[in-house]
């Protein structure tokens, strides 16, 4: 396995500038589509942990099934939305990197939510009457019990921040793979790939992992501080 | 501080009239009817599972009797007039001034009087030095103390207390009773329960005496503790088992 | 609150981010395209010089055959450049095209294990190689998606007189690469475009063992989105490309192209 690994550092020692696009370009889509997951996710679920309507249940369940959402689909959902012979083909976003993101953000969303369902409705069992008794009604627990479960919640924005990044389906579909303008690490492996450039391939995995590693050995280095510094 | 108590319409006397509560067809409190007047320190009594956390909860709103009423001299600003401390106080992951802040925030203080306010608190419990510190790594007695602190920024009349110091030790007690016993100096309303007899004599003003859900004896606190009229009462203080 | 405010500014940075997205450049047209000519290289060899001359991008989305005619009948690209003609014309004739050019040619072979199992070597013409190969129930790996390649493939085995089934037949449901891939692993024999071949390195044990009959010969047409059934197609810039690929120089350009010193594409604009 010397072959990929040499070529993988020689490709990042090159600074190849259509290398560089591709990382900065998958990095900007996945890192957007976490936040944009995050921005609605987050207040969804723990909006779905405290509130009581019928038909919770069947809500949850299928945000729970969501997260398994394969990515070929969710990226066929949002493909037949923004085609031009589509809901919102006008706007033509297709084969563009927004349009990635949108179709990421779809995939992360349910892990968001799911996830600070479950940290929500923990947190709430213990702090429900304490927080009560301060004077903070359900809504005005959100934000509370959001900033308490942080350090747990950081997990689940990691695991979709991972699906994202690993994912080839949906932007493959949506962006169309187009080189310099929304081709990404992974469709450039699917590329490379095909080519049967297999050590080009790998090479392009090994940098994707390696950026992958980066940012979760941070996130839980911050995770690990937190948890030291705030109990 | 007692000045700005003085302004808020007083809420009490409590009263509470053939309260009950039941859940899932089983009733767990019933016939309670009780006045808790301002100013006075009531300690409730009674063995595990006698309904005392209960009827804490019921007090403070945490919960709504299922039978019964439960009226307040003014309904106007009543939950901001109450404070409550837990067995187990849950304190947010945030540094201990940020947890003083965080009620007064609740109830829309500007921000400059809450300023003053959390300094005060500090200053009057002795916690500056661990202001900035995280409370959730405080120790058991220090949590409890700051969540005393916390109820007390609040300005409530009434200060509901549910076993505060069953979870310490006696010198950490020992604080705890003092902070308790110089709330109600200031003119707050306390309400309490402990299983503690120790601690029922020391601070207990009026005792109230449940058993299996029923008040059953309601008095001064000398009365009671010179000698009750129920037996159940009398085999509770002398520290027979009782169910 | 504190965090509240957090929530707001991280959300709005979201939106600041993409917003932050390079403004789409006006000139630029969306060419849906088949993987064999996106795979082979060729785009990467000709495009610079069409948009050095015309400073019109060309996005290449390359899929297989069936889909690109997809997404042009969706009206998702202003030019299909595919390899399947009598897709092609079908899609002209239903309207969805304005009209279809020839721009060039490459040809298939048949590619497999170099111990050649079915004798496909000894085979006269492309019928007699796949029926061998079908006799022999040797294994041969085939797209299976609906692509130019997988089209030809079939016409190819409609000939032969053979319904191709059985635990020797694998449909792939995949690119030519993978397909490909499969085959190298297997080994099956595999039908495949040239360019495909040619710049495909992972071989394994895999060699060309048919070439050269004419039916395997394989046609590109290029054909503008109609604008009449979808307004939004950038007319002009399409036609614009689809002049230059047929003119003299775009012509010269194609047969320029090579991999490892070997021509893979034949011009054929008339």
């Amino acid at each position: 396995m010397g072959g990929p690994f040499a070529t993988a550092f020689s490709l990042i020692a090159s600074g190849d500038p259509a290398l560089m696009q591709i990382i900065g370009l998958s990095l900007r889509v996945t890192l957007t589509a976490v936040l944009m997951a995050c921005a609605v996710g987050l207040p969804l679920g723990a909006a779905l942990a405290l509130a009581r309507f019928p038909g919770r249940g069947a809500v949850i369940v299928v945000f729970n099934a969501l997260m398994g959402l394969p990515p070929v689909v969710a990226g066929l959902i949002v493909y037949l939305m923004l085609s031009r012979s589509g809901p919102f083909g006008s706007l033509a976003l297709l084969f563009t990197p927004t349009a990635m993101i949108i179709a990421q953000t779809l995939l992360i969303l349910p892990i968001v939510i799911s996830l600070t369902r479950s940290v929500v409705e923990d947190l709430w069992a213990e702090y429900r009457e304490q927080l009560l008794s301060l004077g903070a009604g359900r809504l005005r627990a959100v934000p509370t019990l959001l900033w308490d479960g942080r350090v747990s919640l950081l997990t689940g924005v990691l695991a979709g921040f991972g699906r994202a990044s690993a994912e080839v389906g949906a932007v493959l579909i949506v962006g169309g793979n187009i080189a310099g303008h929304t081709r990404t690490m992974t469709t450039a492996i699917t590329l490379e790939t095909a080519r049967g450039q297999l050590g080009l391939a790998v090479a392009l995995g090994i940098i994707l992992l390696t950026l992958t590693l980066t940012l979760n050995a941070i996130a839980w280095g911050a995770g690990q501080w937190a948890r030291g510094r705030l109990g | 501080m007692k000045i700005a108590r003085d302004i808020a319409p007083p809420i009490l006397p409590l009263s509470l009239e053939d309260m009950g509560y039941a859940v899932g067809g089983k009733t767990l409190l019933s016939g309670i009817t009780l006045r808790i007047e301002a100013g006075q320190r009531l300690v409730v009594m009674g063995a595990n599972g006698a309904g005392k956390s209960l009827f804490l909860r019921l007090c403070h709103g945490l919960i709504d009797p299922t039978q019964g009423r439960r009226r307040w001299a003014s309904d106007e600003a009543r939950a901001e007039a109450q404070a409550m401390v837990f067995q187990r106080p849950v304190l947010l992951r945030r540094s201990v001034a940020a947890n003083l802040d965080y009620p007064l925030a609740l109830k829309g203080l500007p921000r400059a009087a809450r300023r003053e306010t959390v300094a005060r608190t500090l200053d009057r419990f002795g916690l500056n030095d661990l202001a900035e510190r995280p409370a959730r790594l405080l120790s058991g007695g220090e949590q409890q103390r700051l969540a005393l602190a916390r109820a007390w920024a609040m300005r409530p009349q009434v200060l509901f207390l549910d076993e505060p110091s069953s979870a310490l030790d006696p010198s950490a007690t020992r604080i705890i009773e003092e902070m308790v016993a110089q709330f109600s100096d200031e003119g707050i309303t306390i309400v309490m329960t402990t299983h503690d007899l120790g601690q029922a004599r020391r601070l207990a003003a009026q005792v109230a005496f449940l058993h299996r859900g029923r008040l059953i004896e309601h008095r001064p606190a000398a009365e009671f503790f010179a000698g009750p009229e129920a037996a159940e009462a009398r085999a509770f203080l002398a520290g027979d088992l009782i169910w | 609150m504190t965090h509240a405010r957090r929530f707001i500014l991280s959300a709005a940075s979201g939106l600041a981010l993409i917003a932050a997205l390079p403004a789409t450049a006006q000139d630029f047209i969306t060419v849906a395209s088949t993987t064999s000519t996106e795979n082979s290289g060729l785009f990467g060899h000709i495009l610079p010089m069409f948009q050095e001359e015309t400073g019109i991008e060309v996005r290449v989305v390359s899929q297989g055959t069936g889909q690109a005619l997809e997404t042009g009948r969706r009206g998702d690209a202003d030019v299909v450049f595919v390899h399947a003609r009598a897709q092609e014309e079908q899609f002209v004739a239903d309207g969805y095209g304005v009209q279809r050019f020839d721009v060039m040619y490459n040809d298939f072979v048949i590619v497999g294990p170099g111990d050649d199992p079915a004798e496909v070597r000894m085979a006269a013409d492309a019928t007699a190689a796949m029926t061998a190969i079908a006799v022999a129930e040797a294994a041969f790996a085939s797209r299976g998606d609906d692509s130019g390649t997988h089209v030809a493939e079939a016409n190819l085995w409609a000939a032969a007189g053979v319904a191709p089934a059985g635990r020797w037949y694998l449909s792939t449901g995949s690119g030519m690469g993978a397909t490909l891939n499969t085959a190298a692993q297997v080994p099956a024999y595999a039908l495949t475009d040239r360019g495909t071949w040619l710049s495909f390195e992972n071989r394994g044990d895999l060699e060309i063992v048919f070439e050269g009959d004419p039916v395997l010969f394989n046609p590109y047409g290029i054909i503008l989105v109609n604008p009449e059934r979808h307004a939004h197609v950038k007319a002009e810039q399409g036609q614009a490309f689809i002049d230059w690929v047929t003119s003299d120089e775009g012509q010269a350009a194609i047969a320029d192209f090579t991999v490892g010193g070997e021509q893979l594409f034949f011009p054929s604009a008339a």
